[in-house]
This record gives C-alpha cells, structure tokens and sequence, in this order.
C-alpha cells in the first residue's frame, strides 16, 4: 500500500509544486503507516528525479516514453492507473492545476475512487478521511468526507511548505501497456510563456484594474514585478479591453492564484474579483475610493491615486 | 453532428454565502439561480457552431430536482433545442456524471464547464468522459468542428496549445471558449415554453464522498491603512511585519 503523487516537470525540470505534492504526501504516509511513490512522465533525468526523494518520496516511477508528449487525457489517466494499480495506492494525489484538473477525474472513475480538488491542507481526520477545501469560489470553505477504500485529490496551489528529508529514493523505470490507439491528441502548436514568471507559480503578483485607465499605463507595474520577480495579472475588463492579455485575467471566470502577496492597483474589488485572489496570504489594495469594497478584504492599503503611488513602491523596494 | 450541453444550476455569482442546520446544508432561501458562467458561454459557442453550419441539434441536460427547470428553460430560450432533466438531486460528482452518462450516448460532442461556481468540483466532464471511454480535452478556450474531428485550443500550465482530435469528444471549457455570454431575447423566451424538456428518472449510483459540514471565513482584521505621501511604508511593513519580502 501506497501513496502515489503525479508529478510535473517543464522540460525536464520539476516544477516547485512537484516537491510541495511529494512533501505534503510524505506527512500523510508518516500519519498512515505507509510510503510515498512518485510517478514521472517525460524524459527527467536521474539526478533531477533523485530530487524527489528529497522531500519524501520512496520509490520514483519514471514513464519515458515521447507518446505521452501530447498530453492526452485519456491516455495520461491509463498511465496513472496502471501505476496506482501497480503500486496497491490508496491514495493518488495531483496538483489543482490544468493537467491534474484533466487527469483526476478520470483516474478516480478507473479507480472507484472519491475524488475531491482543491484541497488545502492535510486532512482534518484520517478515520473517517475528510479534507478542506474551498466552496463558492472562496466564500466558504467545506469539511468532505471520502466514503471510498481509495482516494484521489488534488492539492490547491501553494498549500503546503516543502519538508526536505532524508532520501533513500529508488528510481524504476515503469512502461505502461497502452495500446497507440489510445492516444488521440494531435498537438500542432505549443506556445509557451517565456521570460515572465508564471502566473501560477509567482509568490508575488502585480495586478491592475480598470483604475489604470489605459493599457498604456502599464510601465510602473511591469518595473515593480520585475524588482519584485512577480507574475503579473489584471481585472476582466482590463483583458477584455485588450490592456492586457487575457493570460493574466485573475477570479470567478479566470485564473485562481494564491500568491503570498497579491497587490491590487486600481481594482474595484467585485465579489468575482475576489473569488480568484481570495485565498493570497496578504493583499494590499492601492484605491483612489475609500469606499472601494477590496479594502474590506485587503490587509494593507493606501486611499490614494495609482499614478503617486506606484514610483513611491519603485523606490522602496530599490532601497530595500 | 449533435451536441451536448451539460448545465449546472448554481446559485447567482453575488450571493451571499449562508448556511443552515448546524452549517451542514446551503441555505438557498431568496436565492436567485443561474446556468452556472462556463456552462452559459459553452451553451454560446454551440450556438456559434451552429450557426456557421454542420450543427443538426444542441441539447442541454442538468441532474438537479424540478426546481433547476427555469434554468434549463433559460437555457432553451438561449437556443438549445431540446433539454434532459435526471429527476435526482446533484449529490457529487461521480453521481452527478453517471446519471449523465444514461443520456450522453449518441452526441458527438459533449460541453461541460471546468467547475460549478457552487462546490468548485472541476470534476464531473471527466469523469463522464471516463465513463463512457469518450476522448477529452480540458481547459479548452476554443473549438471548431474539422469534419469528425475538433480543433481545439487549450491552456496548458504555462502555455497554450491547438490541438486536433475526434470525437465523440468531451469538452472541458473555461475562458476564452465564447466571449460573451447569450442572453435569452423575447423571441426565443416565447419558443422555449413550447420546446421539449424530457425528465428522466435517475439510475442507480453511490456517491462516493459526502459535506460533513461548512464554515465561513473567519471575520478579516481591519485592513492597515497608509498615508499616500507615504506609500513606501508598505514595503517597509511587507518586510518587517507580515514578513513577506
Ligand atoms: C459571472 C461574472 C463573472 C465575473 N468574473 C470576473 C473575474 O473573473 N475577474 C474579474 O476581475 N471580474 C469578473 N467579473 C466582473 C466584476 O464583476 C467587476 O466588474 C470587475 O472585477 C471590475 O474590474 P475593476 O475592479 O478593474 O474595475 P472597476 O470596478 O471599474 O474598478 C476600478 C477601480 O479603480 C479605482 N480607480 C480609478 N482610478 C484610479 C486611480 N487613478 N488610482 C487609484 N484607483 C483608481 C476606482 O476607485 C475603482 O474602485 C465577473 C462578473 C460576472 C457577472
Ligand atoms: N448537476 C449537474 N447537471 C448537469 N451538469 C452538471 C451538473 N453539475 C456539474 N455539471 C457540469 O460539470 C461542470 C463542472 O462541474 P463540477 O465538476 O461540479 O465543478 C459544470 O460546469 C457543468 O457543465
């Protein structure tokens, strides 16, 4: 019996949130009495796999194989079947994000498995299993109960610290049997963002609203998240005046992040809004209303006009 | 080619979130109810399709009791042709996709939203897609029909990709896939009472998870202002009080 954790990696690198999976699978195997198996698909080497031993992971399993280049669902969720099958998991454990949020619900069908997405921490009990996760795009929160031997989850963004430990990781080269009809995905182009910290990574995000009056007046935040090293993001109707690129559109309807800081310029602070940002650490709100609704939701603000204030919070930070 | 709507019925984005007995159900009293966003825009780019051509019929079905009706018919009067009620309540997701699976057979392509703006599932187009062996694609922002198959453009993390693939197809759509959703004008509300709406009774299926219980966000602390003349303090108390930079 088995945790098992599906890993990402982007060219080979993991990303950060594969170690905070493994770490966060590691203190549920400790509490259950059981182990952690990773499981990497794509061409990683064995140096960087060894790195997921680092954070808790016993046994790496690592898929090498260029059909599943393609991303296919149907034919990823085989991939991670065989794998739990192989491995006995009682629990099979994803990222939130595009391709956990693909993969999941696939794998808990095969699997007869519960399947809740999002979850924020550890489990609240272990017998019965419930977890916490986010309801009404952050406006509660719910205590879920599994009813199931096995379980699928996925992990919401930035909620669990990475714990290095010990490592005494074996790595095993593993080859699903999946027939070539399977896979059905034929990608003809792949645009990758380049150069600028992803939104979905960043620990700190600039965001702007309709506050910033023109898709010209962009210089200020791009200066301060490159000081910062922070992803940007924007308001809908920002991106749907083509300010900015709907890539960076942030809440209800668009990207939902959790940043340690989320900076709001000239955002209003609509219940939509929040619904995607709701979960930052900390949010600071720059509003020339005092009335503005997101400084009942931020934790520092300034009332005051974006265009004083943004070469002030250059200044500062170059003085820090 | 026949399309496949699934519509879920959620309560309007601005309400204010309560709880009833002992905060273990929803308490829906004076809550007004909508096509949850992804499905209203999914339901749009259908009609798109439709419209360009190659679209015979567009339904739209929801798992719900008869109290989801007005949304279905919302949904009729949008443009959907015809409408499947499964006479059950949504109890999760795996219930939810194997009451669907009893009516999604037969459709070429199959819409479902990335998550219900309600318990934020992101669940119930794949696991229908894996019951019924069907291909899918998430994330999806755009989609064209190429004969029997489907171009597709997707958000993968960290980028963006097209994509080809044959259906029968299940859709996972998000941002992007129309750019404003269709509201329902005179004309089609009048159309809707008289267009089909079949209630099917549910099979057999166990859910597999179940809410224990609530909880509403704790009350903020009061947000910590400073002085625009000042602004610099903040990077000053991001530092040293939050200790976040
Ligand atoms: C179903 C649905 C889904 C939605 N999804 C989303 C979503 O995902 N994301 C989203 O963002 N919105 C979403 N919306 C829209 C949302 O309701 C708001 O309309 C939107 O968030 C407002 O954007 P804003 O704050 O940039 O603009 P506004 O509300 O226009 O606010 C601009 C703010 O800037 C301030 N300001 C103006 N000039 C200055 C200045 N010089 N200095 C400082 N402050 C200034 C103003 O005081 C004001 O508070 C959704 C709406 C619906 C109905
Ligand atoms: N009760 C339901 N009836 C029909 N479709 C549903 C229902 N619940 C969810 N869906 C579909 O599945 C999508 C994702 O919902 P969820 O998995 O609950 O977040 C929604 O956008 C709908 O397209």
């Amino acid at each position: 019996m088995s945790i098992l954790v599906y890993t990402e990696n982007w060219d080979g690198k993991f990303k950060k949130l594969s170690f905070e999976l493994v770490s966060y699978a590691a203190a549920i195997a400790k509490e259950m009495g059981s182990t952690v198996t990773a499981l990497s698909v794509g061409n990683v080497a064995d140096d960087e796999l060894n790195k997921l031993g680092n954070y808790g992971a016993a046994k790496i399993l690592t898929v090498n194989d260029d059909r599943f280049s393609t991303l296919d669902n149907r034919a990823l969720a085989k991939a991670v079947v065989a794998a739990a099958q192989n491995e006995t998991a009682k629990i099979v454990i994803f990222a939130n994000n595009n391709l956990g949020k693909a993969i999941a619900p696939r794998v808990s069908v095969v699997l007869q498995a519960g399947l809740v997405g999002g979850v924020m921490a550890l489990p609240v009990t272990f017998d019965p299993f419930v977890v916490k996760k986010k309801v009404f795009t952050g406006k509660a929160f719910a205590n879920v109960k599994f009813d199931t031997d096995v379980k699928v989850i996925t992990l919401a963004q930035n909620s669990y610290d990475l714990v290095e430990t010990e490592n005494n990781a074996t790595i095993e080269a593993f080859n699903p049997d999946i027939a070539d009809s399977v896979f059905a995905t034929s990608v003809s182009e792949t645009n990758k963002v380049t150069g600028q910290v992803l939104l979905s990574d960043a620990e700190i995000v600039i965001s702007g609203g309709r506050g910033m009056k023109s898709g010209d007046n962009w210089g200020g935040l791009e200066e301060l998240a490159d000081l910062l090293n922070a992803g940007m993001a924007c308001s809908r109707p920002v991106s749907d005046e083509g300010w900015r690129p709907h890539s960076e559109h942030v809440g209800q309807t668009g990207k939902i992040i959790a940043p340690n800081i989320y900076f709001a310029f000239g955002i209003s602070g609509a219940i939509q809004h929040l619904g995607g940002v709701s979960s930052s650490k900390i949010i600071v709100a720059i509003n020339k209303d005092a009335e503005a609704p997101i400084f009942e939701t931020a934790d520092y603000g300034i009332i005051g006009d974006v265009n004083k204030v943004i070469p002030q919070l250059i200044e500062g930070v170059k003085e820090m | 080619m026949k399309i496949l709507v699934l519509i879920s019925n959620v309560p309007d984005t601005t309400t204010k979130i309560r709880f009833t007995g002992d905060n273990t159900s929803f308490d829906d009293a004076g809550v007004q109810w909508i096509i949850n966003p992804w499905d209203e825009l999914a339901l749009t780019r259908a009609m798109e399709l439709k419209e360009a051509g190659g679209v015979d019929t567009i339904t739209v079905a929801n798992v719900g009791e008869k109290s989801t009706e007005p949304t279905l018919r919302k949904a009729l009067a949008v443009g959907a042709d015809d409408a499947i009620r499964i006479d059950a309540p949504a109890k999760d997701a795996f219930f939810v996709a194997a009451q669907l699976a009893e009516v999604a057979k037969g459709y070429d392509l199959i819409l479902a939203g990335i998550e219900a703006s309600d318990y934020n599932g992101n669940a119930v187009g794949g696991m229908l897609a894996e019951i019924l062996d069907f291909n899918s694609v998430s994330a999806v922002s755009g989609i064209n029909i190429e004969g029997d198959s489907f171009k597709v453009n997707r958000e993968i993390d960290g980028g963006s990709q097209v994509l080809t693939i044959s259906g029968p197809l299940v859709a996972i759509v998000q941002k992007g896939i129309a750019k404003e959703p269709r509201i329902p004008a005179m004309r089609g509300i009048m159309m809707a009472r008289k267009k089909p709406l079949v209630v099917a009774p549910p099979v057999d299926a166990h859910e597999k998870t179940q809410f224990v219980n609530f909880e509403l966000p704790p009350p903020k602390a009061a947000c910590k202002m400073v002085d625009e003349e000042n602004a610099k303090e903040i990077i000053t108390l991001l530092h040293e009080e939050a200790k976040v930079l």
